[in-house]
């Protein structure tokens, strides 16, 4: 197991090295100036060098680099070309709107899912199983932006019992926070839980032909033991395989619904930050988000050995 | 237990989801296709006079906040979808299964390596992708294709080594080695035909995922610029309108899920017609 530990504590570090290469190259080298990409094709020459100059464009590419990798580790992200203050105080008033947005919305998702995904399985080709499906495939159909517009055309144009948009701050209570929450996080989980479900379901059918399965049904285990006990846990590798990809398409969710319900979260703020051509932001946000998709997937494959000893081994049998 | 695609289409007309998804999909790609040569109004048109107009027999969906007739945008709409999602899955399926099947035929440090290069472009989902383009070179269509392609890569490589992983540990697999079939045959001729349903299923998730991608990233102005419609775009510039103008925030939206819809019960039937394990079970 540590050998097993340390290793992917290797690759994890390796990965997040390589991902600061990517953003660095994008972000710095390939625009060839990112002072002329911030100031626009109108700044005047003298402008231009006293940004290079504050940027420190002027100094050899590797330099920046490790400097920029250094800043990174001691969470110094630098100023912010328009706001005029610390990257990382932005990122931090930002984070309390977009986190616990996030987290709500993977609960829910995985609370609706997986009890889904399980009666489904063990209604196979009876009606419970068609309802789920039917869910499923709606649900996976629907653009989470497009159903959070329905959401809002219903809950706050037409009933006016939730706000369209906006937030009311943390200060003002939990439950004003929780009514600019409850939209947004609906809107996120609902199609998230229809590919979840449908994934729980075809693991669980795939896993409930196995032979051992038989085998435990010959020693006399109820249905109920087969399905939560036996079945489940062999299904869950590829359930958390698809949980682990879907917490990119949640992060991607999280920065649109951000924008149609205008939450001043970390998606806002990307967003005002490209149009403002704010590179500094842009970089350091890109590098986090991409950290915080490579962290989730270095605890994915934590679990998959938790799930299943038998991969400890990275995959050999 | 490759089957003509003759087989394919008598066996998929007895399945439900073959048919319905079938139909809806063809219609889509028709509607496509056609807004190559027709639409009821050149969408470029622009006609204050007539803006915001409720559907009548003159503009069966109505105008919107330029007076341009919401049937013609859609159908060009469809056209812009297409285009992004097809190249956006050609560009993962080619480069990600090849990427899976190789590393779970070698392991060892190869499959190392393309695991960890695939945790890296995964770690750039394509909506960051389409933001770091953007922060660069701007808005654009060519955006969404690039930033949907590199996502779909690592999918596809994932996808097809957990896969091939648990087939390469089944019985047939050993008999196969032990007849002296290399890793390279073994992984076209045994393993390839049966991970094949779940890459079509993979597939055709990640076709409706390029759809919706391409409509959210469209919605966020970061994918199709206009005079170009896009069903994204249009949701977004009905969200203004939401007021007093819902039904320009419906159709837009109606269009992309009923192609996903269609696509997803189309791949799902495939998988049904192309899987006999499955049908068995049926």
């Amino acid at each position: 197991m540590r050998i097993f530990l340390a290793k992917r504590v290797f690759t994890l570090v390796l990965t997040l090295l390589v991902a600061t290469l990517v953003v660095f190259v994008v972000l710095e080298i390939l625009p060839g100036d990112p002072a002329a990409v911030m100031l626009g094709i109108n700044a005047e020459t003298d402008t231009l060098n006293a940004l290079r100059e504050e940027l420190g464009l002027n100094r050899p590419v590797w330099v920046r680099y490790t400097h920029w990798v250094g800043d990174l580790i001691t969470g110094n992200l630098g100023i912010s070309y328009t706001y005029d203050v610390p990257v990382s105080e932005l990122i931090l008033d930002r984070i309390t709107v977009s986190f616990p947005l996030a987290l709500l919305a993977m609960t829910l998702s995985t609370l609706i899912a997986i009890p889904l995904g399980v009666m489904a399985a063990s209604n196979h080709n009876k009606p419970m199983d068609f309802l789920v499906m039917s869910f499923s495939q709606i649900g996976i159909a629907i653009p989470n932006f497009w159903f959070a517009m329905l959401l809002t055309l219903l809950f706050s144009v037409t009933l006016r019992l939730l706000p369209a948009g906006g937030f009311a701050g943390w200060d003002a209570g939990i439950v004003p926070v929780l009514k600019s929450f409850l939209l947004p996080t609906i809107a996120l989980a609902l199609p998230q839980a229809a590919i979840l479900a449908r994934v729980t379901r075809s693991a669980l059918l795939e896993v409930l032909q196995e032979d051992f399965i038989r085998t435990a049904r010959a020693k006399g285990v109820t249905n109920q033991g087969i399905l939560w006990k036996h079945a489940l846990r062999n299904a869950l590798i590829p359930v958390v395989t698809i949980m682990g990809l879907q917490f990119s398409f949640l992060l991607a969710g999280t920065i649109i619904i951000e924008n149609v319900f205008y939450l001043p979260g970390i998606g806002r703020l990307i967003f005002q930050a490209i149009s403002q051509r704010d590179l500094i932001v842009v970089k350091n946000l890109v590098i986090l988000l991409s950290a915080a998709v490579i962290m989730i997937n270095f605890m994915v494959d934590l679990l998959y050995a938790f799930i299943d000893p038998r991969l400890k081994g990275g995959g050999d049998v | 237990m490759f089957r003509t695609l003759a087989e394919v289409f008598r066996h998929g007309l007895k399945n439900r989801s073959f048919v319905i998804g079938g139909t809806i999909s063809l219609l889509f790609f028709l509607i496509a296709f056609l807004s190559y040569f027709w639409t009821p109004y050149p969408v470029e048109d622009i006609n204050i006079a007539e803006k915001l107009l409720k559907p009548s027999a003159k503009y069966l969906l109505g105008t919107d906040h330029f007076g341009r007739d919401i049937l013609s945008m859609l159908i060009q709409g469809a056209r812009n979808s297409v285009i992004v999602a097809f190249v956006a899955i050609g560009i993962g399926i080619g480069c990600g299964v090849p990427l899976g099947l190789m590393a779970a035929a070698k392991k060892g440090w190869l499959d190392e390596l393309i695991m960890r290069f695939n945790d890296l472009t995964f770690a750039f989902p394509s909506l960051i992708s389409a933001i770091m383009i953007t922060a660069i070179l701007g808005p654009g269509s060519v955006n969404s294709i690039i930033a949907i392609g590199i996502f779909n890569v690592p999918v596809f490589a994932r996808v097809a080594r957990g896969a091939a992983l648990s087939i390469w540990k089944r019985e047939f697999i050993l008999a196969a080695r032990s007849a002296g079939k290399g890793l390279f045959k073994i992984s076209i001729e045994h393993i390839l035909p049966n991970i094949a349903s779940m890459l079509i299923v993979q597939a055709t998730i990640q076709f409706a995922l390029g759809i919706l991608a391409e409509a959210g990233l469209s919605y966020l102005g970061l994918g199709t610029q206009p005079p170009m419609p896009s069903w994204g775009k249009m949701l977004n510039e009905a969200q203004t309108f939401m007021h007093f103008a819902p039904q320009l925030a419906i159709y837009p939206g109606v269009a992309i899920a009923l192609t996903v819809m269609g696509l997803n019960l189309f791949g799902d039937g495939l998988r049904d017609v192309l899987d006999p394990k499955l049908r068995r079970r049926r």
